[in-house]
């Protein structure tokens, strides 16, 4: 099992998209390509499964090694643990619906699907990476796409949108290095396991922590860095906003995650910061969604607070909590994508995103209109669906923290599920239910590529939802294994 | 013992149904949505039966206990060995006795809907989310886990939700629905405190391991909880009362209430299924269900009763003013289970002094089936005369003899008429009552009056009043027009007259099932009696209450209009619901969204994003000043250098030295 192919599968794809030619060669080109990474990641998912069935316990199946650049000790180490796999289930997922959704995408659809597929490459090749600078490399890919995407295919103010998401992004890679090199200049080495193994200075982690910590959190929308997030969404075209807050996001919270592994004692002594930033984030971006008059910002600003609730259980170093964030990240990236992709499906029809310009479509497009209910309920925690089991791990796991302060934020974040129910019930009751106007009773609803993506990711909501017990199982071990790196704190707090 | 296993099948058959209606009901199946969900509606209470016999008459009891059965557990989330998620099935006796409620009024609802939601465009749906919420609510009632209880609770609400909001098209039934979802999501934020608390202490979320863990004074669980405090009272109070803030709302206790009334927007048979008879006592059943626990904790209890007492005073004054038929009942079905909380509130466990425990059960079944009567009744009522408003009816007792009757029979259970179904529950409470707290039996004998009144001021102003039948088309509370009712001014099909006759002998004959034998707070038969002594004073009220209401309204004259204005203010602040309404938009539109959500919108935009600007304009402002260094002239390089030399080498003399 070469987990490589990871990375070929979508680079032969967006060598082919570059050789086609029309719409109907790329697009197919694209959706072949897709379905092919979604095989492979189902088909890691079995191989992986056997293995640990076989009894092989190592922290990372399916591992190579191979010397990248020597003089600097750089190497191309990969391999896989159950929350990569996880990540890389969930990023095939949401490919395949971007694809999918992105059918009838006629405006430079070659260098469009092109970019999709490189973005998707960029995070898997993140995702494998046990290699510090590997890691960092695969991340630089996944952004530069995102930058052309909103800026040449994006509406609104797009290309002020596209600054500020490259900017803000590229100020946390730099972030981000600082940290990274931090440790290497420590430890001499960009590997990973063997920086858990000989562990890094405590001095060294708490200089560096707060730089690889917070780059990363740029990405997974960490207040106060994460204005890019509602400009971004906003201008973004469909599938890049799927890809955005699916894929993208998850890298920083993936990232945040390692490097609180990678240096405990670091991330024990500044654990109540990062829980006042993640409180900070649910509380606020759930306040400021409430007031928000336009589906993609509604949508972008409750990513900011659900993203909270994966920083929120980083940072309370639990196993609950950890498996919640982690839960959380696939959650949140399926939900957020089915609710970008029924906000798209909305927009190409209606024109508008504005809630008050909307009404009524049940009535006109009953399937997209369940879309929506569906990624609606799923944002406000119903049982049944993915949201309800990553949050309530996450609160289970941060009660576990007996300290009053600590008690507090779980309280104040529990208390965002109620105005998560008033700002989705809001928008549900205004632009779906409610008298329809004439010009919008006519409209079609979902044509099959629309209904194949939106089924793709409910199904994948339904599965986490209906069948928690499948991903505990994947997680638990992987979860098991930082645990024993965080409890290896030679700092007492 | 697995002998019990067959129960998953009826939780199950709902479910099953949804998911059939729901996926293909639109498309294929419109035409028999109503009869298939009926079939498998009808299939789980004759399961439900076959339990409630199976397990109160043949092997439920061992040595004259009757057993808690845990019939099926799955580990459904894991949060670490001892702490998780299962997804179990409990049977015990209030457990099966619900089954019993649940299954049956939902089916009456079922059959009543074929004829009462005939011709709706969304008639698929209909049932589907009919069957979710059967589905929903018999999950709730079989679980054996805490956090099982809540993710079935969030589920039964979502589907009060999804029924309130039938009408979609119609904004006040939309808004009904959010709020009923809000303020129950509210409420439920306690819920889920309650358990974290519950289950952080008590180690492990199972129902049966917590309560034998809290009701043993030795064990360790209870030693920690009862030993930590906050805010001056101990955490098993807190636990408790933020589990019962859940059930508050659920059950539309003051203040949470407000919500129940505006759910009336939903269809009539809805009303009648989950905001008459089922998910609204879910509260109570949670209290119930907990009850060992809560009989640990003095301090819990009372707030159990009080609140109990004050909702059934509160709602019984507001409904002798209410107009809207369907909100009079919906202020009833309050007061009613205001009973039910505080008969629990005043129990003990176990023997003698579990009599309001048992009480409060029997009050539950009975009400169950009086009161989802006459909800349908009124639905048959709403269905002739096409409006919810009393002025709209009047002398309908011809026109509709089978519904007169059945509705008289409800208004006489109610009421606590002997020998109809509510006069032995209520029976019970008062006793139990009497003897506990005098204050309480005192506040339940004058909303039993004011239940009598209110009750019969809708029944004559329904059925007697005018003698012309009214035929007013103006409000239609469906959202279609080509209804065939509509040239039809006889009862309606058989299929809604039956299930009125079904639930009228219900309302006579429920009365005299052997709860105490059965249902108990220890498992063990209780011995009752009904004194008739003790009787005399809450009949003769009720019965002076039902004269007064027919003196007022039986014909039309403007007595009650006289009394009204003589009552003055108060008369006023109880048609206007004591202001509640207003008070929780000050708080939502006058507080909550211009002084937390606007500013923090506003900030968000300004301030913190408009940091992130400045640095971006300052880091541009900097390169724009120093790209001047790079003009590309020779002279200026050497300036630079010699002047940077010059800088070096002081500092390198004079401070480096």
């Amino acid at each position: 099992m070469n987990l490589t192919l990871l990375i070929l599968v979508p680079f032969i794809t967006a060598v082919l998209i570059l050789l086609a030619r029309g719409l109907q060669q790329i697009r197919v080109i694209g959706l072949i390509g897709s379905l092919t990474q979604l095989g492979l990641a189902g088909w890691l998912l079995k191989s992986f499964l056997a293995a640990r069935a076989a009894g092989n316990n190592a922290a990372h199946l399916f591992e190579s090694n191979q010397t990248w650049f020597k003089a600097l000790n750089i190497n191309y180490h990969i391999g896989m643990d159950g929350i990569a796999l996880a990540m890389i289930l969930l990023t095939s997922v949401i490919v395949v619906a971007g694809i999918l959704v992105s059918w009838t995408m006629d405006k430079l659809s070659k260098e469009y699907f092109f970019l999709l597929v490189l973005l998707s490459m960029g995070a898997y090749g993140f995702f494998i990476s046990l290699d510090l600078f590997t890691l960092f490399f695969f991340l630089e890919v996944a952004v530069i796409p995102k930058f052309l995407l909103i800026g040449i295919w994006g509406s609104g103010d797009k290309t002020k949108s596209a600054m500020k998401l490259a900017l803000m992004l590229m100020a946390g890679s730099a972030l981000v290095m600082v940290g990274l090199f931090g440790i290497y200049y420590n430890t001499h080495t960009f590997d990973m396991v063997q920086i858990t193994q000989q562990g890094i200075p405590v001095g060294v982690q708490k200089f560096f922590f707060p730089f690889a910590f917070l780059g990363f959190g740029v990405f997974a929308a960490l207040f106060p860095f994460h204005t890019w997030v509602p400009d971004g969404h906003a201008s973004a075209p469909t599938a890049a906003s799927m890809f955005l807050a699916g894929i993208s996001m998850k890298l920083g919270g993936y990232g945040c995650l390692r490097i609180a592994a990678l240096m405990p004692d670091a991330a024990h002594a500044y654990s109540w910061i990062i829980i006042l930033l993640a409180t900070i984030a649910i509380i606020y971006g759930a306040f400021a969604t409430m007031m928000q008059t336009d589906l993609k910002y509604i949508n972008a600003y409750s990513s900011i607070s659900h993203c909270g609730f994966v920083i929120l259980g980083i940072g309370m170093l639990n196993k609950t909590s950890i498996n919640g964030a982690v839960i959380q990240m696939v959650s949140h990236g399926l939900m957020t994508a089915l609710f970008f992709a029924a906000i798209g499906m909305i927009y190409s029809r209606t024109h508008t995103r504005m809630v008050a310009q909307l009404g009524g479509l049940l009535k006109a497009m009953p399937f997209i209109s369940t879309v929506f209910v569906i990624a609606g309920l799923c944002s406000l925690g119903l049982p049944g669906f993915s949201g309800f089991v990553a949050e309530m791990t996450v609160f289970m796991g941060s009660w576990q923290n007996p300290d009053g302060a600590y008690r507090l934020a779980t309280i104040l974040s529990g208390a965002s599920i109620v105005v998560t129910a008033v700002y989705i019930l809001r928008a549900t009751g205004r632009a779906i239910m409610g008298p329809i106007s004439a010009e919008h009773a006519l409209l079609a609803d979902a044509t099959w590529n629309e209904k194949l993506a939106a089924v793709l990711l409910i199904a994948g909501i339904l599965v986490i939802g209906l069948a928690p017990f499948l991903i505990n199982h994947l997680i638990m071990p992987s979860t098991d294994a930082i645990m024993l790196h965080l409890d290896k704190v030679t700092l007492i707090k | 013992m697995s002998n019990y296993f067959y129960i998953l099948w009826i939780p199950l058959l709902p479910l099953i149904t949804f998911v059939v209606l729901g996926l293909f009901g639109r498309k294929y199946l419109s035409g028999i949505a109503g009869l298939l969900g009926t079939a498998s509606l009808l299939t789980s209470t004759i399961l439900s039966f076959v339990a409630a016999k199976q397990y109160f008459f043949i092997d439920g009891k061992v040595n004259g206990v009757f057993q808690k059965i845990e019939a099926f557990k799955y580990t459904w989330l894991e949060f670490s060995p001892n702490v998780s998620i299962d997804l179990g099935m409990i049977i015990d006796p209030i457990s099966v006795m619900m089954l019993v409620v649940v299954t049956s009024v939902s089916l009456m609802v079922h059959v009543f809907s074929l004829g009462y939601m005939k011709g709706e465009e969304r008639f698929a749906t209909y049932y589907a989310f009919l069957s979710l919420f059967t589905f929903s609510m018999l999950g709730l009632i079989l679980s054996s886990n805490i956090f099982q209880v809540y993710m079935f609770w969030e589920l039964v609400g979502v589907s009060s939700f999804l029924l309130i909001s039938y009408y979609f098209n119609k904004p006040s039934a939309v808004a009904a629905s959010k709020k009923a979802f809000i303020v129950t999501r509210f409420a439920d934020l306690g819920f889920l405190i309650g358990i974290l608390i519950l289950g952080f202490y008590g180690g492990t979320l199972d129902i049966g391991e917590l309560i034998a863990r809290f009701t043993s004074v030795n064990s360790a669980q209870y030693i920690s909880i009862t030993g930590a405090s906050f805010l001056g009272a101990s955490m098993l109070t807190w636990g408790l009362t933020l589990l019962f803030m859940g059930g508050a709302g659920k059950s539309a206790m003051f203040p949470l209430h407000i919500w129940l009334p505006d759910a009336m927007e939903g269809p009539t048979p809805v009303s009648a299924l989950i905001h008459a008879a089922t998910m609204v006592v879910a509260g109570v059943y949670l209290v119930a269900r907990m009850f060992p626990v809560f009989s640990m904790d003095e301090a819990a209890l009372n707030i159990v009763t009080y609140v109990g007492a004050a909702s059934a005073l509160f709602a019984a004054v507001i409904a002798c003013t209410q107009t809207d038929i369907k909100r009079v009942l919906a202020y009833s079905t309050m007061s009613q289970i205001g009973y039910m909380m505080f008969a629990l509130g005043i129990s003990k466990n176990g023997g003698e002094n579990g009599l309001g425990y048992m009480a409060s059960m029997f009050h539950l079944f009975t009400h169950a089936f009086f009161k989802s009567l006459l909800f349908l009744g009124a639905g048959s009522v709403i269905h002739m005369v096409h409006s919810n408003e009393m002025k709209d009816m009047g002398g309908l007792r011809k026109l509709m003899p089978i519904t007169h009757i059945a509705f008289l029979i409800a208004c006489l259970a109610i009421a606590g008429i002997p020998p109809f179904a509510g006069f032995f529950s209520k029976e019970e409470i008062l006793t139990a009552a009497f003897h506990e707290n005098k204050i309480i039996y005192g506040i339940a004998l004058f909303t039993a009056a004011l239940t009598s009144f209110y009750m019969f001021r809708l029944y004559f102003n329904i059925f007697w009043s005018k003698e012309t039948p009214a035929t007013n088309h103006a409000h239609i509370e469906h959202g279609h027009d080509n209804h065939d009712a509509h040239n039809n001014h006889g009862e309606g099909p058989w299929v809604m007259k039956l299930p009125l006759i079904i639930l009228a002998a219900c309302a006579v004959g429920v009365g005299f099932v052997p709860f105490s034998q059965l249902v108990t707070s220890d498992g063990k038969a209780l011995e009752t009696h009904i004194d008739v002594m003790f009787s005399i004073a809450p009949v003769a009220l009720s019965v002076l209450a039902i004269l007064l209401a027919a003196n007022f309204y039986k014909n039309q004259n403007d007595k009650s209009d006289k009394v009204a204005s003589a009552f003055g203010g108060l008369y006023t602040a109880a048609y206007k619901k004591f202001y509640v309404d207003e008070v929780y938009l000050f708080i939502t539109k006058k507080i909550i969204f211009p002084f937390i959500g606007q500013p923090i919108a506003w900030a968000d935009r300004n301030i913190v994003d408009g940091f992130m600007l400045l640095l971006a304009k300052t880091t541009a402002k900097i390169s724009e000043l120093i790209k001047g260094f790079q003009s590309g002239k020779v002279q200026n390089y050497a300036i630079y250098f010699f002047g940077g030399v010059a800088v070096l080498s002081i500092l390198i003399i004079y401070i480096w030295k």
